[in-house]
This record gives C-alpha cells, structure tokens and sequence, in this order.
C-alpha cells in the first residue's frame, strides 16, 4: 500500500507536497478550477442588479455578497494553485473554454426577485453541494470549503428573506416572486449534475473520498430541504409530481431534463457567450492596473537597492 | 519575483499567527491590503503577516518517517514515563 493509499484509507487528509497519483491530482485541478470559476463567474448574474437594487440596504447586502463570491473564487483557486498549476493557466483554461463553470450562470436575471431566488434555490442548492466537500480528503480544498460554507448561509438566509418580502408584497410584488421561482428551480436541480446511472467518474471520486454523496442523494436531500421552504415563502414549485412519499420519508419529484443541462455545459445556455465576454472583458480591462502595481513594486525594489 | 504570497492572520489577541492561504500581489503593500480583503471580511483577524511563498522552506513530506523519528525513542521526555505513587497528585 502506498502512503496515499493508507492515508484514504485512514480518513487522513492529503496535503499539497504529499506524492499522489496523477489522476487524484488532476481530478481535484479540474474539480476545485470548475468551481472557482463558478464562483467568479457567479458574480455576473447578481452584479447585474446592484445598481438597480430597490433600498439601499438591499444594495449593501447585495455587494457584500458579490464581494463573498469573489473571495470565494480567490480561496479556490489558492487551492488550485497549491497542487502545482498556475493562476494563469486556470484564468486561461476558463477563457478558452478548456475548463468548464456550474451551468446555472448560464441563465438569465431577468427581474429584481431573481436575485432573491438565487440566494434562496441556488446558493441554498450550494450549501448541499459544498457541505460534504468541507471533508474532502484534500486539506487546502476542505479547509476552503470550510470557510466558503460559513459564508454562504448569510447568502441563503438574505435570499429568503428577500424572496419573502416579495411573497408578501403588493400581487405584482408576489407574481414577480413566484415567475422567478419557477424560472429557476429546474435549473437549480440540475446543479447537482447528471443522474447517477450517467456519472462516470463518480465512483473512482468517492473511492479517494473527494465525494461523500452522490447527485441523486444530494439532489433528493435539497428538494427535502426546499419544498417546506417554499411553504413558508407562500410560493409554489413548477412540478406537478412534487408529492410527499411517507415510506421514503422524502419528496417525489418529476423528471429533471438532462438534456438542457447537457446543452448548457455544451456552451449552448442563454447567456454562455455572454458570461465569458464579460470575464474577458474585465480580465482585459484590468490588465492596466496589474502592470500598473508591477512597475511600481519594480521600482521600488530599485530605489531600495540603489 | 514570484507574486504569490502566503497569508497568516492572528484571530485575536493571545493566539498566533495561522495560515489561512494564498494570494497574488504585485508587492507587500498590496498584498496585505488583499489580505485584508480576501481573508478578514468579517473580523477574522487581528492582525496580518504576508510571506513570499517561494521563501518558505519545508520539511519534506517523504522524509517524514526519518526526519522526526529521533523523537520517537525518548519516552523519558514524558511525564506518563515516569512512576510515582498514586496518592501523589502530580
């Protein structure tokens, strides 16, 4: 048995400088750059409403939570970086389409009450994603993790919240509300990936404990968690087949259409082109205050050898 | 020079410094203020130390066995190592 082997089979945590097989490397190199990209490309879709938030207080709420995304990128990519690949490499990889990032910013925000929704469908769909990878055997990612979980609850709860004054608002208010939900709730499903009878490389990721559950038990543990929500709201879900199973103790719920979602990940979603635009954008725009600081920090290292 | 940087923070007062990440920046300015941003959003810390990450040198990690070994066969630097009576409260 090699150290790495032992060390799974233990429980015990792989560290950035410990050997591992190359496939464990570059497995968690595209797991952990998907979902940094996701992160940073996740600012988009909420961004777009910061200027035209309806309070002031929900504008400060708003750009923390963007500002949470764009730290949550930077942890994972620190993450990325510490199994030997480089930041540019991953900015590249995204640019050029190599890497891929969660289907769901490929949708558009088309009113005020998406951005409650994505809090409350889309991040509270995250926390069921990301809660087991908080014991994922590679340390720099589950230490990354953790900190990201503690955060997105607020993103969770400031969802609801927002969603609820909606619910509760004037009946354009609620309509509004409940044409969001609708919109968003079949893709939030699908975040969970592809079903389990089509998941390849599911298993070989749970044997070197990176995954603890799989998309079908994730996405059966978030419609639980979701539907007496959405109870609360005062908001209906769009699936006619929800319906409480007593023997399972769980909801039943219809058909996902994995097609979409293939097409999506294909870069055929409403805003792909869109999405990646606006990143190479300010990845261009940017470029002048980057090279801007390196001439600086250049000529101060000069003035203090001089 | 390397621009990435390792990030410690101090979570308060009386604790040490932890390892918390790492980052990119141009210089040590910059990357304390990045620190600041990436790292304390909510009152995490303190205080900061960013260190360039190539002047970190570590122990390697297939040495391990052979590098701490030496501790392993001094028993005697523990107290469990030594017998006294049971009555005694030490």
């Amino acid at each position: 048995m090699t150290s790495f082997e032992s060390a799974i089979a233990e429980g015990a945590r792989i560290e950035p400088r410990d050997a591992m097989p190359e496939d464990y490397r570059a497995t968690l190199i595209r797991q952990i750059a998907q979902h940094a990209h996701s992160e940073i490309i996740g600012m988009q879709p909420e961004g777009a409403w910061i200027t035209r938030a309806p309070s002031l207080r929900r504008k400060a709420i708003l750009l923390a939570k963007v500002q949470d995304e764009a730290g949550h990128g930077l942890y994972l990519y620190a993450a990325a970086e510490t199994l030997g690949v480089a930041r540019s490499e991953l900015y590249d990889a995204l640019l050029t389409g190599r890497q891929k990032y969660s289907s769901i910013f490929n949708y558009p925000t088309l009113t005020w009450a998406d951005v409650g929704t994505i809090g409350w469908l889309v991040d509270g769909a995250a926390i069921v994603n990301q809660v087991p990878l908080c014991r994922c055997s590679y340390g720099p990612y589950a230490r990354g993790m953790v900190r990201i979980c503690k955060e997105e609850s607020f993103h969770q709860r400031q969802g609801f919240e927002s969603l609820l004054a909606l619910s509760n608002g004037t009946p354009g208010q609620h309509a509004m509300a409940q044409d969001a939900v609708n919109r968003w709730w079949w893709p939030s499903l699908m975040m969970f990936g592809p079903p389990d009878t089509d998941s390849p490389h599911s298993a070989r990721s749970t044997a070197w404990g990176i995954k603890r559950f799989s998309n079908d038990t994730l996405r059966q543990r978030f419609v639980d968690m979701v539907v007496p929500q959405a109870e609360v709201l005062g908001l209906s879900l769009p699936d006619p087949d929800l319906r409480f199973d007593e023997g399972r103790g769980s909801w039943d719920f219809g058909p996902v259409d994995f097609t979409e979602l293939r097409e999506v990940v294909a870069g055929n979603g409403p805003c792909n082109a869109e999405r990646l635009a606006h990143r190479r954008a300010a990845e261009d725009d940017g470029a002048w205050v980057r090279e801007a600081a390196r001439v600086h920090a250049a000529k101060q290292v000069r003035r203090g050898a001089a | 020079m390397s621009d990435l940087w390792e990030v410690f923070v101090r979570p308060k007062r009386g604790l040490a410094h932890v390892h918390v990440g790492s980052l990119h920046a141009a210089d040590a300015e910059l990357a304390l203020h990045h620190a600041r941003d990436v790292y304390t959003r909510r009152s995490e810390g303190v205080s900061i130390w960013v260190v360039p990450s190539v002047q970190v040198t570590a122990s390697s990690p297939d040495e391990q066995d052979s590098f701490f070994d030496p501790a392993a066969d001094k028993v005697y630097r523990h107290p469990s190592f030594y017998e006294v009576p049971d009555e005694l409260q030490i």
